[in-house]
């Protein structure tokens, strides 16, 4: 029997907000042990929320980013339950009247090969809601501590359809979420520091079967890959007991990094109570659509949008655009190279120095992970100049290299590294190359090469440009090389 | 209106509150009247009426995304019945959510 | 027994800016009768004698600098504990908030501050003001100065009982469903609640959020408006708090004249009402007549299901706003808890008392699954209607003249059955529920010397039109005068 999983998430993303959502105590990642509380954020006797401005905004632009429909007005709800991370026990939230309704994410499902772009297609949405985070609960032997720095930071809830159908897909879901969320500047969405949090929603069906199978929940996943790995462990987990004809009971699972498998954490009793109503301390939020063509106007081109204008209006392969663009910084980086160049570069020699040195520099370093670009003594200047420089055959691609590595250390600019070391390709003085090319051209091991040659196989001498180039140390312009070369075999 | 007696032990887990035998039975009776004094309301005819969540309701009441100074932990923790590391300690908290 | 303490909150401001009195001298007067009747009255939960002289003492150094900030600096003005004062208790009246100090100030409290004000004591209520007589106090049930077996009202009992022993001029209190008129009523001094949004809850504890709002007590009109004066302004911590021009309130007693269109509505003079009641209210009607005013007949039909909409309403938020109170953070915590849910029902069911749990089984009842939309969203519903009838009244008439309460003061102990006591907000809750303002002035006693309290229902934000309304009765009668013996 073949079966089909259908796999549903519940994306939290905090918000980029410089205080929180209700009041204005402080919040950011990483600060000591209860220093962002205010009494709004404890909960004392007395306190009440406002909401912030910049969160609303934030989540009106996810909404927007995503291909939502913005609620003309919507409404805040408590949702009661008793934990002890949840200050007041009951959490604000919205319930009936989410911001944003519907919506899609476009996703790229795995290519061929590495080189070959995938399939795209759209990811489905529920909706997606404002609420608010709680604090964080650190569990021993004995009892429990709870810090609430995080509690009532902004929180946005994302909800998709049953709409994905295996491990990769959600990978890519994910990816794809992240990327355009981080370029949009609403969120770092770093799932290590919680700042992008999933649940799935996981059930399995023969093929054919028309009804979704019975849903299980899975918690606890704490990177992309994680959540890859557990969902593909989930979805072989259902398909092993369906064929065992042992039932699927509704249950909320944990997935464990180390051993990697998940296990039941409870069944599902019966449903949640939380006892819902609308909040008497806030008041509605409307959206208008001014207020909204505002907020679309700062929102950056969508990174699978900005790959297929690169593929189509700069020519740039698959294989540079899928490094260039998921990553805003990194894509306008590009540009500002590409326009510094001022016509004088071609789009695609800029991006391979991005892609291919820029990249690889900035990961090598003894830090870890990668430099951030902004960290870099290279700017689009220093690009720009040495493309031009290469182009322009002030010196030679080999040197181009050389230099590459000098301004990447010292900041300098190409121009100013190639006056002072004299790394100027060889202009004019033709007699001296063409003394070294009729000596390389001596060398019997190229007697077969250039027979082929003069029988019209124009290829056939690319063999001997890397001996001259040797011979020049590096300063020899190809082309010009390429020109004697056909003159001295004539 | 619903005239069931209320459950009043799924009720009080609800409410996270332990009631005695004799609170239940009180309360049981107590609330039944109340309920029962309540059930006028289903006399009003209510077709097409708003519910009134606020007296006198604004839009969009937004607070600009500045902090202010936030408590000192000492402060935050000032009423803590136990604490430690500065953080509130918590007897062990038991999957139930 | 010191003169001062006898004189008006206004009196003495004036005493204070002509310098022929003191802050210190007006703050140890109070302090004074306080320790002499307040084992009878029994209003206080506590009292800060020390920091009450420190406050007065600065205001005296303010005024001997000419920096005095207004009517209100050097005035000792007594608190419900029910509002945050920054290294003050706030107990609420509940063993759940014992020994709770809060690290943070109200609105009202800051403003209070500001004007130089003497905070003086935290006063007993009814448990997270749920209750109409003190008696669901944690601690104490206060006593009616006017006669010491009965109570004083309640939810802010001991705001009414401190005001009417003369133990401070002003105090503040809360009203959700009466909490200010009601005690006011019963104790035989001036309570107003303002327009819901007038003044800042921000630091208010929260029993009903969509029906709380602070509010004056005095022993006149007049100084009723220089508290009121005192305590309202927009606050950006509190979102349902309104941007409304102020006026003058004090100024306004005599500047606005009437005539006015006084309505008069049937449902409250109907069955159950006390018939002594029924005459003092008339004769109040009687003098509005010969003062020029039209007397309207009105009806305000939906009146008889304000308290079924109310106790669906206030319970349910109440449910929830009380969800805070955990054992976790800053409450009572129950000892031996196995686990934290354990620590929950365990710390609860110790912290609060019947009252309070009674409700919040109610609220959370009325909010469980399968019942929302019969109770809460229809109670909703019909609280709409009875607002939208209150607002066609309005169109016809400037006020709506009622008495406050159906029923003089009552002995401790005789209202055993919760519903019962309930009832005795019925002319007071369906103000909360439109959101209006309202104000409790004396109208005379019934036979065995109990105060009777006459309500004037204002249009939304139209506090200073009320106030002259009443100010106009009280110069006319000596009500105002009458000091309980003690």
């Amino acid at each position: 029997m073949e079966f089909k999983a259908d796999i549903g998430l519940e994306v939290h993303v905090q918000l980029k907000t410089r205080s929180k959502m209700f009041t204005r105590a402080p919040y950011y990642y990483g600060a000591e042990p209860n220093t962002l509380t205010d009494p709004v954020v404890l909960a004392l006797p007395g306190v009440l929320p406002v909401m912030n401005k910049e969160a609303v905004r934030k989540t009106v632009q996810l909404g927007l980013l995503c291909k939502c429909e913005i609620a003309e007005r919507c409404k805040w709800d408590r949702k009661n339950y008793f934990y002890p991370d949840s200050p007041k026990n009951y959490q604000l939230s919205q319930f009936d009247q989410p911001i944003c309704n519907g919506g899609e994410v476009e996703i790229e499902m795995l290519g061929a090969s590495r080189n070959v772009m995938g399939e795209h297609r759209m990811v489905q949405l529920t909706r997606i809601h404002l609420e608010e985070d709680v604090g964080k609960l650190t569990h021993f032997a004995n009892d429990s501590l709870v810090d609430y720095n995080r509690a009532g930071a902004p929180l946005c809830e994302i909800v998709t359809e049953p709409d994905m159908h295996n491990a990769d897909e959600v990978f890519a879901f994910l990816t794809a979420l992240r990327n355009n969320i981080v370029a949009a500047g609403l969120s770092d969405c770093d799932m290590e520091k919680g700042q992008m949090r999933c649940d799935a929603n996981i059930s399995v069906r023969p093929v054919g079967q028309e009804q979704l199978g019975t849903k299980v929940e899975l918690k606890n996943m704490n990177t992309i890959s994680g959540v890859r790995n557990a969902v593909a462990y989930e979805i072989k987990r259902q398909i092993h007991a369906v064929m065992s004809k042992e039932p699927i009971t509704q249950q909320t699972r944990r997935w464990d990094p180390v051993t990697q498998v998940t296990s039941k954490m409870r069944d599902k009793e019966e449903s949640h109570d939380y006892r819902y109503f609308p909040d008497p301390d806030l008041m509605p939020v409307a959206i208008s659509a001014e207020l909204k063509e505002e907020l679309g106007k700062d929102l950056p081109e969508l990174p699978f949008d900005r790959q297929r204008r690169y593929m189509a209006e700069l020519d740039l392969p698959y294989t540079i655009t899928s490094v260039l663009c998921p990553d805003r910084a990194l894509a306008e980086f590009f540009e500002e190279a590409l326009a510094a160049t001022k016509g004088k570069g071609e789009p695609k020699a800029v991006a391979n120095l991005i892609v291919n040195e820029l990249l690889r520099e900035l990961s090598s370093g003894e830090q870890e992970g990668s430099l951030p670009l902004a960290e870099s003594k290279v700017t689009p200047a220093h690009i720009a100049e040495l493309v031009v420089l290469t182009e322009e055959g002030v010196i030679t691609k080999q040197i181009g290299k050389e230099v590459f590595i000098e301004m990447y250390q010292s900041g300098k600019m190409p121009s100013a590294i190639v006056e002072e070391k004299g790394l100027q390709a060889e202009q004019g003085d033709d007699g001296e190359l063409e003394a070294i090319i009729r000596e390389v051209a001596a060398d019997p091991k190229h007697e077969k090469a250039i027979a082929q040659f003069k029988e019209g196989n124009k290829k056939a001498i690319n063999s001997l440009i890397g001996p001259i180039m040797k011979a020049t140390q590096g300063k020899a312009d190809p082309r010009k090389i390429m020109e004697l070369l056909a003159k001295v075999l004539g | 209106m619903p005239s069931d007696k209320i459950d009043i032990d799924y009720v009080a887990k609800l409410a996270r509150l332990d009631l005695s035998e004799e609170e239940k039975q009180t309360f049981t009776a107590q609330l039944g009247d109340i309920l029962g004094y309540v059930d006028k309301l289903s006399d009003v005819d209510v077709s097409g009426v708003e519910p009134m969540a606020h007296a006198f309701p604004l839009e969009n009441v937004l607070d600009e995304d500045e902090p202010r100074e936030p408590l000192t932990v000492v402060e935050a923790l000032r009423n803590a019945p136990a604490q430690r590391d500065n953080q509130i300690v918590v007897p062990k908290v038991v999957e139930d959510a | 027994m010191s003169d001062l303490i006898s004189k008006t909150a206004a009196k003495l401001s004036a005493m204070l800016a002509a310098g022929e009195v003191s802050s210190v001298e007006v703050t140890q007067a109070f302090i004074d009768r306080t320790e002499a009747v307040e084992e009878r009255v029994k209003a206080f939960n506590s009292c800060d004698k020390s920091w009450a002289l420190a406050q007065a003492e600065a205001s005296d150094k303010r005024r001997a600098a000419g920096q005095a900030s207004g009517p209100l600096d050097g005035i000792p003005v007594a608190l419900k504990d029910i509002i945050a004062v920054k290294d003050q208790p706030l107990t609420c009246s509940s063993r759940m908030l014992e020994n709770f100090v809060s690290p943070y100030d109200a609105h009202v409290t800051e403003l209070l501050k500001a004007q130089g004000a003497v905070l003086w004591g935290r006063l007993n209520m009814d448990e997270f003001a749920m209750g109409s007589s003190t008696e669901n106090s944690a601690f104490q049930t206060s006593r009616n100065p006017w006669n010491l077996d009965c109570v004083p009202g309640g939810s802010s009992g001991g705001s009414a009982a401190c005001v009417a022993a003369l133990e401070a001029p002003l105090s503040i209190g809360s009203d959700t469903g009466g909490s200010i008129r009601q005690p006011a009523a019963f104790c035989g001094v001036v309570g107003m609640k303002p327009t819901y949004g007038l003044v800042s809850r921000f630091g208010l504890v929260a029993f009903a959020s969509s029906l709380d709002q602070f509010g004056p007590f005095s022993r006149t009109v007049e100084d009723a408006a220089m508290l009121l004066q005192g305590i309202v302004g927009h606050d950006d911590r509190d979102s349902t708090s309104f941007k409304a021009e102020v006026p003058d309130y004090r100024a306004a007693l005599t500047q606005k004249q009437g005539p006015w269109k006084i309505g008069v509505p049937s449902e409250y003079f109907a069955k159950g009402l006390d018939p002594e009641i029924k005459a003092a209210v008339e004769d109040a009607i009687k003098f509005y007549e010969s003062e020029g005013c039209a007397i309207e007949e009105i009806s305000l039909k939906m009146t008889e299901y304000a308290l079924p909409v109310y106790y669906i309403l206030a319970t349910a938020e109440a449910s929830s706003n009380l969800g805070r109170y955990d054992g976790i953070r800053y409450t009572h915590r129950a000892k031996n808890a196995e686990d934290a849910i354990d620590l929950y029902y365990k710390s609860r069911a110790e912290g609060f008392g019947p009252e309070v749990k009674r409700r919040i089984i109610l609220g959370t009842y009325v909010l469980s699954s399968g019942y929302y939309d019969a109770y809460y969203l229809r109670a909703q519903k019909v609280r709409t209607l009875i607002r939208e009838e209150f607002m066609q009244v309005f169109q016809n008439v400037d006020a709506i003249l009622t008495p406050t309460t159906p029923t003089p003061s009552f002995k401790r102990g005789e209202k055993a059955d919760p519903l019962s006591m309930y009832l005795n907000d019925i002319y007071t809750i369906n103000v909360n529920l439109a959101g209006l303002p309202a104000i409790s002035v004396p109208c005379g006693f019934t036979s065995s010397k109990l105060p009777i309290g006459l309500q004037l229902i204002g249009k939304p934000f139209a506090e200073a039109d009320m106030l002259a309304m009443a100010h106009r009765y009280e110069q006319a009668h000596t009500w105002k005068d009458a000091v309980a013996a003690l």
